[in-house]
């Protein structure tokens, strides 16, 4: 059942990024397709705390992936996968952000996102939705927030409910540097 | 016009680059008028191509040069070294004109008078006159020749004129494509063949008929596809050479060197891709040759050797390799001072070279730093040496070996992959993961037995203290595990079942334990993510047909992270020692010196046989042998082989549980020798004193330090029973020699002892004679043969003569004729097929000498049967 619901929000991810695109020009003149575009996010939950990644970096949204681990490779990356033909690293989340190992049965997600040309996968325990987060919404990093999430979060922005760490991807994929 | 811009620079880079070989060819031969016919056609257009763009710098430098060009064409002057010179001047010239027209697409500014006045000068004839004192470039290397008779150069000239106007009408036969266009084909294509390799797996496994054919005709389909756009990227190794008789020449000019450059198997084909990377590896190495290599004419006259240098360039396929040979016929390495160097350096201790072989020492030069020339040159010795090509070499999967002989020469021996795009590689699990093996880094594969295997005879792995080893034939092959090195968890069965993957890096052989091996795929390598690149244990990763990702393993990186690698430096060389003489390059001059293999047996004494001579080193259980009549039987492979003790004390009831045995002949008809215990096998050079010869042995020899004595396998495989290979006869022998008869000549006893049992034993009937002039008595009295196996260095006639003797005329004309000789380079190769041989084969490698003789016998045989 979660597992349909979540393959369907996948499967939207690509389209809910392209109507953005698309309806962008049109609706916004004041503001360009690319500033708009950047403030939509997808979310995406690892040990009860929701994150976001700017839906421009998201590249696919995938289910669980039979995943080849990579010996001697730092902890953080948790194998490889094979995405339609190109290889995908993938990048354990939870241990990224120094969290607990997941226990859970339920299968975890991947999201994919591109750096340099490269694809990266990232495994999160689930994938939410695709949410436009307004930059009035933001708020300045915590001064007193953990230095390992420090580094990774760009911003942190304030929803009705709870609060959802805007992730850099570059920095999260920054391992070993 | 830029269009036409960018087709003239693309020509004119095409002319400019076949220039310097043709202008090298015809100093050589300044008589040759289609070389010279060839040289001006390409000036020429140069000439009026910018003409017609209006390039008339580059106009004005062409039109010199060809006036000179003319001049000799029409035979009013006489092609000299000092006008060759200037002409590749005003070639260079061009050349830079042409580099500035590619950046900013207009003439770069410069004045070119005082060239193109000499360049006049010349033309008008005053350079021409007196040669010999010529101008400051004075050239050595230069040949002075008469000029060509006038009436000759201006007819064959005007005959090379037609064959252009033929190639104008045949350019559409090609087209220029760009480059890139063809590097996307060959990536499509590569996925092509992974989404073939991933359908074939899929209908492996559900066994719907519908889908077999046509999978089939796609699967053919798609190799085909692969195999033409490998082609279309395929170049031949020759473009890589062709700036190398103009280097070469410059170098002999600059060096005081006369240096001869032969190039063999130019037109070998490889991926550009890979050819772009060895073009200066291979230049640096020629460099080398002809800097280090080749002593100055002096030297060479004084070491009895022609004066002028020769550095052959050899190209040849073999398997999915391509290999290059890069030798001269100059003084040598210098081992010794490698090996003073060595310790200088700290690489290695003196204890430590003792052991080594000599080939591992020569190997020294592929260490960063090492150069052993005396005098650093201007040509090389600038820093960049050995260990930069050696590593650019391994970056795309090759290999480089070295040999050497004193005074005759370095070999240089580079092996590497046709193609990048595609390797074929090995499939290995280790504690449940998987990994791939590029094929280029499996020397051999073995199956390990079970500790507890009841069969026996299954090897397994032993441990000093904690490194693990194996004992392969004559080697001890140090073992790594390859959980152990890549940190997973052993799997239940690690150390006493599964595999051991042979693998060599450098001189150094060793094995990686793995738990199970599949089959061998072929591999699309793409390079890792960039996070990961620090891994150097892996040199890609890949998608199997199965769609899984994995690995693919770097031999290099692990030789070096096991601390194997014979070049890898500080760690370099654990706590086993393996010599490697087994493996010695065949043909890179390893002189005189045999592989022996010392074994214990009756007395105190070691006991010696050439290694060649020993079909398999086999252990075979007590309970297996069995007596029949008396005498020791064991079944082996299918057939009885009997077996001969050395020592006349032995029993079957006194065996050893496990009993070390010497098998000699092949393919049934064998026989074992059964010794005490295998001792080592050691490279040495063999002088056999007869004088405490005594039956079953061929005399003494000195090795390792210690009175050795040669086993006489003739004698003893005349103990087998009542001449048990003759009896055979009628029934089982046609099945190997068919009867055929063999003639050998070979004057030293002792060889004739070696070959003429390991002919027996594989059914031929032989006779042998000691010199040629018996040989040729033997024909007088019409004695007839069905080959000859000819050594090469007899008094007397030597076989070379004695080939030409059978060539020229009688009934022995047509026979088959192998030369068996101590030395099989290339070039003695080619003097022996000169002289009349049909193969050439080194001595004692017994199969190599079976194998070619039964090929030479193959159409015989079959008009035969």
């Amino acid at each position: 059942m979660q597992q349909q619901g979540i393959a369907a929000t996948g499967g939207r991810t690509d389209g809910a990024a392209r109507d953005v695109m698309a309806g962008a020009p049109a609706g916004a003149a004041h503001a360009g397709a690319e500033d708009a575009a950047a403030e939509v996010y997808l979310t995406l939950t690892v040990a009860e705390t929701m994150c976001g990644v700017p839906v421009l970096a998201v590249r696919d949204v995938l289910t669980t992936q039979a995943i080849t681990r990579i010996p001697l490779a730092p902890p953080e990356v948790a194998g490889s996968l094979n995405l339609r033909g190109r290889i995908v690293t993938a990048v354990d989340l939870r241990r990224r952000l120094g969290l607990p190992p997941r226990v859970t049965v339920t299968a975890g997600m991947s999201v994919v996102v591109e750096r340099d040309g490269e694809l990266y996968s990232l495994l999160v325990d689930q994938v939410g939705d695709v949410v436009p987060l307004p930059r009035a919404g933001r708020a300045a990093k915590p001064p007193t927030l953990d230095p390992l999430w420090r580094d990774v979060a760009a911003d942190v922005h304030r929803m009705d409910d709870r609060l959802v760490i805007l992730l850099d991807v570059e920095r999260v994929l920054a391992i070993g540097a | 016009m830029d269009d036409l811009l960018a087709d003239f620079l693309t020509e004119t880079q095409e002319g400019l680059g076949a220039l310097d070989a043709a202008l090298v060819r015809l100093e050589r031969a300044p008589g040759d008028a289609a070389t010279l016919g060839e040289v001006f056609r390409v000036v020429h257009t140069i000439k009026g191509t910018c003409g017609f763009l209006g390039l008339s710098r580059l106009e004005a430098v062409a039109h010199a040069a060809e006036n000179v060009l003319g001049r000799w064409r029409d035979g009013s002057q006489a092609v000299t070294p000092a006008g060759i010179t200037l002409i590749l001047r005003a070639l260079d010239a061009v050349r830079a004109i042409v580099a500035g027209l590619e950046q900013s697409g207009s003439e770069p500014p410069g004045n070119d008078a005082a060239l193109i006045a000499v360049l006049d000068a010349a033309a008008a004839g005053s350079l021409a006159e007196p040669a010999p004192p010529a101008p400051p470039p004075a050239a050595p290397a230069a040949v002075v020749s008469p000029p060509p008779p006038v009436a000759e150069a201006a007819t064959s000239s005007a005959a090379t004129m037609d064959p252009a106007a033929d190639a104008v009408a045949a350019a559409p036969q090609t087209i220029r494509v760009a480059v890139e266009v063809l590097e996307d084909l060959m990536t499509l294509v590569s996925e092509l063949v992974l989404t073939r390799n991933q359908l074939l797996q899929i209908a492996r496994r559900s066994a719907d008929p519908a889908f077999t054919a046509p999978l089939q005709r796609l699967s053919q389909i798609t190799s085909e596809l692969q195999e033409g756009v490998m082609k279309t990227r395929m170049q031949p190794i020759g473009n890589a050479w062709a700036k190398l008789p103009r280097l070469v020449r410059d170098l002999g000019v600059e060096l005081g060197k006369r240096i001869d450059l032969v190039m063999r198997g130019a037109e070998t084909e490889l991926d550009r891709q890979v050819l772009e990377l060895i073009r200066d590896p291979l230049t640096h190495m020629v460099r080398n040759s002809a800097d280090h290599g080749l002593e100055a004419p002096e030297q060479r006259r004084a070491a009895g050797k022609p004066e002028t240098g020769r550095i052959t360039l050899n190209a040849f396929h073999q398997g999915g390799h391509i290999v290059i040979e890069i030798g001269d016929d100059g003084k040598g390495l210098d081992v010794e001072r490698i090996r003073a160097k060595a310790v200088a350096q700290g690489l290695a201790t003196e204890a430590d070279l003792a052991a080594m072989s000599e080939r591992e020492i020569l190997r020294f030069i592929f260490r960063a730093g090492f150069s052993t020339a005396a005098a650093v040159t201007a040509v090389s010795g600038r820093g960049v040496g050995m260990d930069v090509v050696k590593t650019n070499m391994e970056r795309i999967g090759g290999t480089v070996e070295v040999g050497s002989t004193a005074g005759r020469g370095t070999t240089f021996t580079v092996k590497i992959p046709l193609t990048l795009a595609i390797v074929s590689a090995l499939i290995v699990e280790s504690a449940g993961e998987r990994f791939a093996i590029p094929q280029i880094g499996v020397v051999e594969l073995v199956r390990l037995g079970g500790g507890a295997d009841p069969t026996g005879g299954a090897p397994r792995i032993e441990r000093i203290k904690d490194a693990p080893v194996l004992r392969l034939r004559d080697q001890l092959l140090p073992l790594v595990g390859l959980n152990r090195l890549l940190d997973l968890e052993a799997g239940g069965t690690a150390g006493e079942e599964g595999f051991v993957i042979v693998s060599q890096v450098g001189a150094q052989l060793f094995g990686i334990i793995v738990d199970r091996v599949f089959d061998t795929e072929e591999i699309v390598v793409k390079p890792v993510a960039p996070i990961l690149r620090h891994l150097t244990l892996f040199s890609g990763n890949t998608i199997l047909g199965d769609g899984s990702v994995i690995m693919i393993l770097d031999m290099n990186g692990i030789a070096r992270v096991a601390g194997l690698g014979a070049e890898g430096g500080e760690e370099a060389r654990g706590g086993v020692a393996a010599d490697a003489p087994a493996w010695a390059p065949e043909g890179t001059g390893a002189g005189a010196r045999t592989a022996l293999l010392l074994f214990r047996a009756g007395d105190g004494t070691p006991k010696a046989v050439p290694l060649g001579l020993v079909a398999r080193i086999e252990t075979v259980e007590r309970g297996q042998i069995e007596t029949s009549g008396g005498r020791p039987l064991v079944q082996y492979r299918g057939r009885l082989m009997p077996l001969v003790p050395l020592d006349p004390t032995w029993s079957v009831g006194a065996a050893p549980e496990r009993q070390p045995v010497l098998v000699f002949g092949e393919d049934g008809r064998s026989f074992g020798l059964v010794v005490e215990e295998i001792l080592d096998v050691m490279e040495e050079r063999l002088a056999v004193d007869a004088a405490g010869a005594r039956p079953g042995f061929l005399g003494c020899a000195v090795i390792a330090g210690r009175v050795t004595e040669l086993i006489d396998t003739a004698w003893w495989l005349g103990q087998t029973g009542e001449d048990w290979f003759g009896a055979a006869g009628g029934t089982k022998r046609s099945s190997l020699g068919g009867d055929a008869r063999i003639l050998v000549v070979e004057d030293s006893a002792f060889f004739r002892n070696l070959v003429v049992p390991a002919l027996s034993a594989a059914g031929f009937v032989v006779t042998a004679v000691p010199h040629a002039e018996a040989a040729l008595r033997l024909r007088e009295a019409g004695a007839m043969f069905e080959a000859i196996v000819s050594d090469i260095v007899m008094p007397g006639m030597d076989g070379l003569a004695f080939a030409r003797a059978v060539r020229a005329a009688g009934p022995w004309r047509d026979l088959p004729l192998v030369a068996l000789s101590g030395s099989a380079e290339p070039a003695d190769v080619s003097r022996g097929r000169d002289a009349g041989f049909t193969d050439y084969v080194a001595k004692y490698d017994r199969n190599a000498l079976l194998c070619s003789i039964r090929q030479c016998l193959a159409p015989h045989l079959a008009v035969g049967a």
